[in-house]
């Protein structure tokens, strides 16, 4: 019996989307270095559909994991799908996380959030301009 | 690759320890309670045990108390220690931040029965001061607890010095040397300790089993009701086969212990130099006086558990004080005592050297973790604001 499932080692040991997007349409950050866990989401929009993204996060192996799954399941997809991705979702996609782990991917679905209010704001600063 | 680095955690068992006790269980099943021969068999082994174990600490026979483990001798000590104290109305304790849990929690429940806690600082080398310890003694004060090594840090500490300032001021002195029986010379009545608790498992004996040994002439209560076993201070039916698995594997321990403290010395402060290579990173605790295989870390810009996993995937098995590790949301107490921080606490490491580890092992471990904490660093957004200058270097 491990800590973790396949799912979240294989995740862990070979994330997915790892890096940087310098030029990002939208960056969500979330988390603090005090309670062990940052996650930061880089976002590349064309025609409201996330063509690309990657991440870094500063966390434990349910962390790296949760932000691998997440990418990978936003990846291609419409903002409003985007949008309504829960952290119900990337656990069960992970076969499930332990339960004092359960909000690592909170923190995934988050990121995201937080990216897409980015967006949003950026959006609105470049109507106003 | 399979490297086991983490000693202090628990030991695999001495193969002397299983065969004696193999052969405990099947000639020696008696109760050494009953009269007859095989019980008085069985009576033999277990106070030859008791002379033995305590030859080793340079205590009487009849001052050992075996247990089930070091947290129930601490318990023990600590509770009989206080119950004698509320009846004098002195109901000070003394202590320090970064005991153990079975130590701290033990004191946390005394509070709730109306005792005075006082939790002394362990410095930034995580080391008690004696001269603070005489000074935080007060008319009311009934016991100072404070560990011999720590079992992260592994500092030790300076305990025939806070024995001395103890029994100066008729003070009862414990302390939890759990991480101390097995690799250091201890003598209870030269360091003037009163009660010091001890574990099987942390020098290659069974699980299960320790011993509490307590001054003859200080309060001893009982935990357990019940039969007159251990002079009645501990009832049940004696755990034999372990009492015998643990003697054999102390004997064992202390025939080697000068040779194994200086080949483990040399093998510590190898990883210790390995590990100083990797930029933005601090040993925790101090450099010298600490346990022969114990060296701990904390690496800025990642987290414990996270570098614990990657260092399972390549053979090693070592430990963090991570919060992410303990299921709780604070990393570990003993390096918030000595000062670090929560951001860097949470990138610790604890690797403890043990009989089994080599040269080889080191230099594996060393190459291992550098390839590691580069790994991590390399998607972790802290690291990135670190060298962006966004966020300040805390090592």
């Amino acid at each position: 019996m491990a800590l973790y499932s396949e799912k979240v080692m294989d995740h862990f040991l070979h994330p997915r989307n790892v890096g940087v997007i310098e030029d990002a349409d939208a960056v969500g950050e979330v988390g603090n270095a005090k309670c062990g866990d940052i996650m930061k989401m880089y976002l590349k929009i064309k025609d409201d559909v996330v063509e690309d993204v990657k991440f870094e996060t500063f966390g434990c192996g349910s962390a790296i994991a949760s932000s691998s799954m997440a990418t990978e399941m936003i990846k291609g997809k419409p903002l409003s799908e985007v949008g309504k991705l829960t952290n119900q979702a990337v656990t069960k996609a992970l076969d499930g996380l332990p339960a004092h782990k359960i909000h690592c991917s909170v923190l995934a679905e988050e990121a995201i959030k937080s990216a897409l209010e980015d967006y949003e704001a950026r959006k609105a600063s470049k109507a106003n301009a | 690759m399979s490297i086991y680095a983490d000693h202090a955690a628990t030991t695999a068992m001495s193969e002397a320890a299983i065969n004696a006790m193999t052969r405990c269980m099947k000639e020696e099943y008696g109760n050494p309670s009953s009269l007859y021969r095989i019980g008085q068999l069985a009576k033999e082994t277990l106070e030859k045990a008791r002379e033995e174990v305590a030859s080793v600490i340079n205590a009487e026979p009849r001052e050992i108390y075996f247990t089930s483990g070091g947290s129930e001798a601490d318990n023990q000590a600590i509770r009989s220690a206080a119950l004698a104290g509320k009846k004098k109305g002195k109901t000070h304790i003394i202590s320090s931040a970064f005991e153990h849990h079975a130590v701290l929690h033990t004191l946390n429940t005394l509070k709730l029965e109306g005792f005075d806690v006082t939790l002394l600082p362990v410095h930034e080398n995580g080391i008690v001061r004696p001269e603070e310890v005489e000074a935080a003694i007060r008319p009311d004060t009934c016991l100072v607890t404070i560990m011999y090594a720590n079992n992260e840090i592994g500092t030790i500490q300076p305990i025939r010095e806070i024995g001395t300032v103890c029994h100066a001021h008729q003070v009862l002195f414990h302390t939890d040397a759990v991480q101390a029986v097995g690799p250091l010379a201890i003598d209870v009545k030269a360091e003037n300790i009163d009660y010091l608790s001890a574990s099987s498992h942390k020098f290659h004996g069974p699980k299960g089993v320790g011993f509490l040994y307590a001054r003859k002439g200080v309060p001893l209560t009982s935990l357990i009701d019940g039969g007159a076993q251990e002079r009645g201070r501990r009832a049940g039916t004696e755990n034999l086969p372990g009492i015998v698995g643990m003697t054999t594997a102390l004997k064992e321990t202390v025939a080697e212990r000068e040779a194994e403290a200086a080949r483990l010395t040399v093998l510590r402060d190898r990883l210790i130099t390995g590990l100083n290579e990797i930029p933005h990173s601090a040993l925790n605790g101090d450099a010298e006086k600490r346990l022969p295989g114990n060296v701990n870390f904390c690496f800025e810009g990642i987290e414990g558990e996270s570098l614990l996993l990657l260092l399972d995937e390549k053979g090693i098995s070592a430990s963090s004080g991570s919060a992410c590790t303990s299921g709780s949301l604070d990393p570990s107490h003993v390096l918030l005592a000595i000062g670090r921080i929560h951001d860097v606490a949470h990138g610790s490491l604890r690797l403890t050297l043990g009989r089994e580890n080599t040269p080889e092992d080191v230099e594996y471990i060393i190459s291992a973790v550098k390839d590691v904490v580069a790994y991590l660093r390399g998607f972790s957004p802290v690291w990135r604001d670190l060298q962006n200058g966004k966020r300040p270097y805390i090592l």
